[in-house]
């Protein structure tokens, strides 16, 4: 009896979490609290291994990473808006890159959201990404990040014992580089 | 076998939460997507085949001027996106990567044309926040949905399957794709078979 009435209900509650988008939506992480755990493929390519400090094969993890703060973007090669922004990107980069206060101490990856390998491949070529890319065709990490829109940036710096704080998150480009990369450094401690 | 009917049904509740049709919103349409949830994957049967001269057509683009199927006989392969709807999920996130490689369907000699149901101002204001479309964007909107009633990609609700039609310069059809409406179709699939296609 119990099972007569506990398989409809299943079915009528998978039903509703399958079409409910309420059902469907979590929040990205925000300021101050602990990025979820989640792993990346080591790079193949080296200087992207060097860039990152990492070395070998298989997974890593952002903590891995060898910086103070680690921006992340979540872009897809399908969104405009990610388009529009990747030239913006690429300068704050090379504005990292350039500035002795700041290189080595930041980093950037993105993380191409339900892309393919191919896909985040054509993105970087088309808009010559010079940091590294990372494919998630099966929206693994985007799941994981709160399904945010595109562009959305987190930034991340080592937390309380050996976790990761989230110290920026914010959908939307990035406007004023200089401002971003003064609230960055004065959230991670960078001198 | 009882003890285990209640985990069972968890799992499986819990495995039906992981299977929603993951998907990115680009902010550049700000909150004005509407998301229908998930749909039957194909509603429609399908009336033309690999093989088969493609059924010409004429419709209006954003442009203002007609587009016709025959304008490229013997000029350019063609390929066919129709998608469901304008303002809609994963219709919004498909044609924007269409749209930075160009250079692929170029060097494949080949054209896109992007097709809804919806009207010209429609399109205009969707497709305007994608940034500029190098390809032509079709609409079938009037007489409702007649080319993809005519391929038979119609749905029951009046909007069009997620298709993709792979025409070559003799306007014969050499791939067709109804995908399942909920998914962006892989790039990397078309670009293999536009390279199968002679220039």
């Amino acid at each position: 009896m119990k099972k007569a009435i506990c398989i409809p209900l299943f079915l009528v509650l998978g039903f509703f979490a399958q079409q409910s988008p309420l059902w469907a939506k979590t929040l990205p992480p925000q300021e101050n609290s602990i990025l979820p755990d989640f792993q990346l493929p080591i790079p193949a390519n080296a200087d992207h291994r060097q860039y990152l400090g990492l070395k070998g094969k298989g997974f890593f993890k952002i903590h891995q990473i060898k910086a103070k703060a680690v921006i992340i973007e979540i872009f897809s090669m399908y969104c405009p808006y990610c388009q529009r922004e990747a030239p913006n990107i690429n300068k704050l980069y090379q504005r990292m890159e350039t500035d002795p206060q700041l290189k080595g101490k930041i980093k950037i990856i993105g993380i191409g959201a339900g892309n393919s390998p191919f896909e985040v491949d054509i993105f970087r070529k088309k808009y010559q990404v010079p940091f590294p890319l990372f494919s998630d065709n099966n929206f693994t990490v985007h799941k994981c990040l709160g399904e945010t829109r595109t562009p959305y940036f987190f930034v991340i710096a080592a937390g309380p014992g050996s976790t990761q704080e989230v110290i920026y998150s914010k959908l939307g480009g990035i406007k004023d580089l200089d401002s971003f990369l003064q609230t960055i450094r004065a959230r991670s401690g960078i001198k | 076998m009882k003890r285990y009917t209640l985990p069972m049904m968890v799992c499986m509740l819990l495995f039906s939460f992981s299977t929603t049709s993951a998907q990115t919103h680009s902010e550049a349409y700000k909150n004005n997507i509407y998301n229908p949830g998930i749909l039957k994957p194909v509603d429609s049967k399908l009336k033309v085949r690999i093989g088969q001269k493609a059924p010409d057509f004429s419709l209006p683009s954003l442009t203002g001027k007609k587009v016709s199927l025959h304008q490229f006989l013997g000029k350019k392969n063609v390929v066919l996106s129709f998608v469901p709807a304008a303002w809609t999920p994963v219709c919004s996130d498909q044609w924007p990567g269409y749209n930075i490689v160009k250079d692929i369907f170029e060097r494949q000699n080949t054209i896109l044309l992007g097709i809804t149901v919806d009207n010209i101002p429609t399109l205009f204001a969707w497709t305007n926040q994608m940034g500029h479309l190098w390809f032509p964007v079709l609409s079938d909107f009037w007489p409702h949905g007649k080319v993809a009633s005519r391929y038979g990609i119609l749905r029951s609700d009046g909007v069009a399957e997620r298709a993709l039609f792979l025409i070559d310069k003799k306007g014969i059809i050499r791939y067709i794709d109804v995908h399942d409406i909920n998914k962006r179709p892989s790039l990397e699939v078309l670009v293999h078979e536009l390279q199968q296609l002679p220039k």
